[in-house]
């Protein structure tokens, strides 16, 4: 009982102090900014501890966070090797693969009205495929290794990267292709200088989404067959296993990775679009 | 003058042909213009004005008659760099600065790495905007950003300037300072220019020769030689010359719209 009143005064007081800070003098500095969100994931973690301590939550229900914090440090190696498996070989290799594929598709297309109409319907076609269908046909083509996890995050992110980059590549108005037509510029000329340029804001789109698609069809892909090691295995065989804390701290793993590869992205997206009215501020 | 025109337009027709019908947007167009000429094309929305600036830049082909642009055909002539062209808008490219955008017709046409700052640096002040080489489009003001984009159809020493609306947009007072700006450039550096413009006092104040267009077909009522000497100040608004002059265009104008 002593856990559970704990969990909510405690909630209580924090809840408090945010309302405090956020109404405050100091409401607009970077350390209020900062501070504001620390409370509230601090306050989370505390409250789920202790609930499921005061609750006696069965840990196959919900492990505590300190038992997944066990877990994460003491299992650090397998960890790790699932993470290098599954993220840096699969989502990795297919994210590039499929993006870079698909971006060279979008510019070879771009001046086939022709193929662009006749190739996007195909490239919808593959993408509406479920996941859970084409990955265990991939295994058997690509084997059971990080490879085929590759080929399915290339599926995955190919159509929404090249839908991105056509659209991109066509977002520019008639006065500046005007412009460069005054200059006569050849086609390299104008796609390099100003389309592909004008382009960029659309292409970091299909970037982002492709992030997400990546780690989720890597760790998918695994399910269908996979060697012993890798994010999706070891979250199929510890369930089997009732080893909650370790499938808790693969998704702990998973979500670290993901939010930081999408915040990379987004990072050199703020770099390369800083002109777009989107970024500016 | 003995020498040839630089434009020369000879019975030009150019019909659209859109889903509602052919439109005739010239019909029968003659027009010289000479070297050092600054040619305003005044009239109402839709008599043709950006239209034939646009033959001019082979940016529209005609459909019947002939014109010619330093003595060669309008792509010819595109291809040959013979024209600046200046847009409604400024149309600066936001991912370049100022100077970026001066240098993408140079980096297009190959100049040399040293010649392309020179030219830039020149170009700058010639428009007045030295120092603002690193800015980007979007920290300037709207009139700054036309003055860019007028430096950038300069930038390749082109012998024609060909400017459609260019300060359609930007209010009253920034007009006034730019209009006189263009009449000392114009002095300075001896182009030919072709103006589009619906303001009358503005055609009057820059142009040694107006030419008056009127809607459906789009074609020429009037072509006005002005009198006023090269050289003017603002104030050679308020002189009778003047009046006279801007009276003589407001009549081919109504006279264009008789039959409305």
């Amino acid at each position: 009982m002593g856990w559970v009143v704990f969990a909510v005064a405690f909630w209580l007081a924090t809840w408090f102090l945010n309302a405090w800070i956020a109404r405050g003098p100091h409401a607009q500095t970077r350390a209020a900014g900062l501070l504001v969100p620390v409370i509230f994931g601090v306050t989370v973690i505390v409250v789920w501890e202790a609930l499921v301590r005061g609750l006696n939550v069965p840990g196959v229900i919900l492990p505590p966070p300190s038992a997944i914090w066990v877990k994460l440090v003491s299992a650090t190696d397998i960890l790790w090797e699932d993470f290098v498996q599954t993220f840096v070989k699969g989502a990795l290799s297919g994210y590039i693969i499929g993006c870079g594929a698909a971006f060279v598709t979008a510019v070879l297309i771009d001046r086939s009205p022709f193929l662009q109409r006749g190739l996007l319907p195909v490239g919808n076609f593959v993408a509406a495929l479920p996941i859970i269908g084409t990955a265990p046909i991939l295994v058997m083509w690509f084997g059971f290794d990080w490879q085929s996890k590759s080929a399915v995050v290339v599926v995955m992110v190919f159509f929404p990267m090249l839908v991105n980059t056509v659209q991109g590549l066509a977002d520019t108005t008639t006065m500046q292709r005007d412009l460069m037509h005054t200059y006569s510029a050849s086609y390299a000329q104008a796609l390099v200088k100003l389309r592909l340029p004008a382009a960029m804001p659309a292409i970091f789109n299909g970037l982002k989404i492709a992030t997400t698609l990546a780690l989720i069809g890597a760790i998918v892909a695994e399910f269908f067959g996979s060697p012993i090691k890798g994010m999706g295995f070891r979250i199929s065989t510890e369930v089997g296993r009732l080893g909650l804390d370790m499938v808790w701290a693969e998704i702990t793993v998973a979500a670290l990775a993901g939010s930081a590869f999408y915040g990379i992205v987004a990072m050199i997206e703020k770099g390369v679009t800083f002109w777009h009215p989107s970024q500016r501020s | 003058m003995t020498e040839r025109p630089v434009i020369e337009a000879k019975d030009l027709d150019l019909t659209f042909q859109t889903n509602d019908g052919p439109i005739h947007a010239l019909k029968g167009v003659d027009l010289n213009v000479n070297k050092g000429d600054f040619v305003s094309f005044i009239g109402p929305s839709g008599c043709g004005k950006t239209t034939f600036l646009r033959v001019v830049a082979g940016l529209e082909h005609p459909t019947g008659g002939t014109i010619t642009v330093n003595g060669m055909s309008p792509d010819e002539a595109r291809q040959n760099r013979a024209y600046g062209y200046v847009f409604q808008a400024a149309g600066l490219y936001p991912w370049r600065t100022i100077g970026g955008n001066i240098k993408l017709p140079l980096e297009i046409m190959g100049y040399a790495k040293s010649e392309q700052d020179a030219k830039i640096a020149k170009v700058l002040e010639l428009v007045d905007l030295a120092g603002f080489e690193k800015k980007f489009p979007w920290q300037l003001s709207g009139g700054m950003q036309q003055r860019a984009s007028i430096a950038r159809a300069l930038a390749f020493d082109a012998e024609i300037l060909l400017m459609d609306e260019p300060f359609g947009a930007l209010d009253e007072i920034v007009r006034d300072h730019l209009n006189e700006q263009l009449l000392e450039l114009w002095a300075r550096t001896e182009k030919t220019i072709g103006f589009v413009t619906h303001s009358i006092p503005e055609a009057v104040y820059l142009s040694t020769k107006i030419v008056v267009m009127s809607p459906r077909p789009g074609r020429i009522t009037d072509v006005i030689e002005s009198p006023l000497p090269r050289e003017r100040p603002l104030d050679i608004r308020d002189t009778p010359e003047f009046l006279e002059v801007a009276h003589r265009v407001r009549e081919g104008l109504r006279a264009g719209h008789a039959y409305d």
